[in-house]
């Protein structure tokens, strides 16, 4: 049985009390599909609490919002998340549906998609619809190879999920999309899953996958306290701090900083290599940036040869230097 | 009491450099293989909690090329009891939505699995997706990026999955699916007496009927998406390189850099 579906849906992410803006990376990456087919755009806000959200996201280019509110979708239990949309787009019958290719993304979106007998797709980097078929983008094998995958989505909706950052943010738009609440019925799912607890990170960091900028720091570092160099630099620069996994390993800086491979792939505006030689499975996790500065004794190693500013020398003369440059420049623009 | 625990391991490539010839397909064939590097966390994961719920007992899954008896074995050196591989031409090409069906058929045929664990992810295809995927196929709970197991017994699992801004607790009733990252646990390395052992086990493998599934269900024409093509990530040319005497010039120079650029 064919299915006929209409329209795009981009699903929020909002978790205690915060609307990730991931959303507004996912409007930009619908609207090429909804335009392109001449269908409307969904923002679907979905947990508790949430309708509060539905002003931030109204004038973001979304025409409609869409609200999912139940006290069961406070917190992330995948079988409810997915269950709540589930029943949702069965009633309303999108054509796509995408997230973010987070934690979030990666657990709800394959399961709507078997649910829904749909097609799944993931960490789109770039979108193209061609006489009416989606077809994307997305790298794979380590960063190595970009493959374009098309998607023939026949008994159900197309689910995608888009990289973390590969989409600009949607901007701000003259019109504002209309909300409507859709309705939620624990009983309509079957939920396996009790949530425990939830315990925060003590330090207040920025996230590594939604970072528009990263400072990381590798071996060149020499110990685990010249650590809070990078964190200097990277307070000086607003950035998430980063790592190798040799220093992950040698236990300076725990996992969750780890770029690479077996680590997070990012892809910020700038990214700021310090004492990292540039090992494949580094670069696995960065290439994307759009600006890298490499910060390290050895013109010669990778990560100096495809820096897009390369500076040669003692990071622990370098980033003091260029932490007090920055002072300085900031100094004097407040002053003017 | 013990509980019968499935890994579901992938044999991929263990180096990045693939080459792609003109149509635009992705040449493994030469390289070495081996276990994806993920999946020796989840391989770790099994044999911790078989040691913790004595009677247990842990079978390894893969599915792909018949070569991947040698993973299979490789986790079977590192103390897994039994291992399988389901392997069928009818399975070439299948994404990540149809590989989810053979799996989830493959645990069904084992009968008794309480427990299902993935890796995060691959290294060559790197949805991330299977875990999900292989819940939902089998209607029971899923989690990914798990980085703790808390508890264990024979009706439930408590776990810490590893979140932006911190980690959420949850408890999963069994059967469930669990896919951990490489924070979870140090793995071990085999021991001679475990690889004698492999090197003498049978590794069954299994076909599409062997687990029941059509084979018109499977494969490239089956499955809802599918690669075109591959093209090489092109290389990243060479920058600028900043001068300057000492590090204060060179600091001024590479802020000047970056206020033109509007970092700054
Ligand atoms: C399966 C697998 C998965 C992996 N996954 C990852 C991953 O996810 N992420 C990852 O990062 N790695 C990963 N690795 C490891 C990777 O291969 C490298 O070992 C690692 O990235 C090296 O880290 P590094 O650049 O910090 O150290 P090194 O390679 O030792 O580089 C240190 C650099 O610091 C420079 N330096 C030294 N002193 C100074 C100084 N005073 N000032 C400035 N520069 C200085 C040196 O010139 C050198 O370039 C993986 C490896 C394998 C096999
Ligand atoms: C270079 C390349 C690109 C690909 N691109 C796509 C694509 O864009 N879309 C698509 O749908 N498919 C794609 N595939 C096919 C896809 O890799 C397979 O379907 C694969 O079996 C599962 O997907 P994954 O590699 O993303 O696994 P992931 O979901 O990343 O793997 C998670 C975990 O699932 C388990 N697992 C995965 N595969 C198997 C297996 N075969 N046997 C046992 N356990 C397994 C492992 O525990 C693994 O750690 C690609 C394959 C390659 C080699």
């Amino acid at each position: 049985m064919a299915y006929e579906g209409k329209g795009v849906w981009c699903v929020g992410e909002v978790r205690h009390g915060d609307l990730s803006p991931s959303l507004f990376e996912l409007i930009t990456a619908g609207r090429i599909i909804a335009d392109a087919r001449s269908e409307t755009l969904t923002a679907v806000l979905i947990g508790k609490g949430v309708a509060a959200k539905a002003d931030e996201v109204a004038a973001r280019g979304a025409d409609k919002i869409l609200v999912l509110e139940h006290d069961a979708l406070d917190q992330l239990v995948d079988e409810a998340h997915t269950g709540a949309l589930t029943a949702a787009a069965g009633t309303e019958k999108p054509r796509t549906l995408l997230f973010s290719a987070s934690v979030y993304g990666r657990s709800v979106a394959p399961r709507v998609a078997v649910a829904l007998g749909g097609a799944v797709a993931s960490d789109a980097s770039a979108l193209t619809v061609t006489d009416g078929k989606l077809t994307l983008e997305r790298s794979a094998f380590g960063s190595a190879v970009i493959s374009t995958v098309a998607v023939n989505a026949a008994d159900g909706p197309e689910v995608v999920t888009t990289a973390p950052m590969a989409f600009e943010r949607s901007g701000t738009s003259e019109t504002k999309a209309e909300v409507t609440q859709a309705a939620v019925d624990p009983a309509s799912w079957t939920q396996n899953t009790e949530f425990v607890s939830f315990s925060a990170d003590e330090s207040k960091e920025i996230d590594l996958g939604g970072a528009e900028k990263i400072v990381s720091g590798g071996r060149g570092l020499g110990n685990a306290d010249n650590f809070s160099l990078i964190r200097d630099l990277a307070k000086s620069l607003g950035a998430a701090v980063g790592a190798s996994r040799a220093v992950v390993d040698s236990g300076w800086i725990p996992y969750k900083h780890q770029v690479g491979l077996t680590g997070r792939q990012v892809r910020p505006r700038l990214y700021v290599a310090c004492g990292i030689s540039g090992q494949i499975q580094h670069l696995a996790g960065m290439k994307s940036s759009d600006v890298i500065v490499a910060i390290n004794t050895d013109a010669d190693c990778p990560m100096m040869k495809l820096a897009t500013y390369s500076v040669k020398g003692d990071l622990t003369q370098i980033i003091p230097a260029i932490v007090s440059e920055i002072d300085k420049v900031r100094g004097s623009s407040n002053g003017s | 009491m013990g509980i019968h625990i499935a890994v579901c391991i992938k044999r991929t490539p263990s180096s990045t450099s693939v080459a792609i010839d003109e149509s635009g397909q992705i040449q493994t064939a030469g390289l070495p293989h081996g276990i994806n590097p993920f999946d020796e966390y989840a391989i770790e994961e099994a044999l911790r909690i078989k040691e913790k719920l004595e009677g247990s007992k842990v079978t390894i899954i893969s599915a792909g090329a018949p070569e991947s008896e040698d993973v299979v074995k490789a986790a079977l050196a590192l103390g897994a009891d039994e291992g399988v591989v389901v392997t069928d031409p009818a399975f070439d090409g299948s994404d990540t939505m149809v590989t989810s069906l053979i799996l989830s058929k493959t645990v069904e045929k084992l009968g008794d699995v309480k427990l299902i664990l993935f890796g995060k992810q691959t290294n060559d295809g790197e949805s991330g997706h299977m875990t999900a995927l292989v819940g939902a196929r089998l209607g029971r709970p899923s989690i990914s990026a798990v980085r703790k197991v808390t508890d264990i017994d024979a009706d439930s699992i408590t776990v810490q999955r590893l979140m932006d801004d911190g980690a959420d607790t949850l408890k999963l009733n069994l059967p469930a699916v669990v896919g951990v990252t490489k924070e979870i646990n140090e793995p071990r390395l085999p021991s001679l007496k475990g690889k004698m052992r492999a090197k003498k086990a049978a590794i069954p493998k299994w076909g599409a009927g062997d687990i029941g599934v059509d084979a018109a269900v499977v494969g490239k024409d089956a499955s809802p998406t599918g690669v075109v093509k591959m093209e090489p990530v092109p290389a990243r040319t060479a920058g600028t390189a900043i001068t300057g005497e000492t590090p204060e010039e060179l600091a001024k120079n590479l802020v000047e850099k970056l206020k033109e650029t509007k970092f700054i």
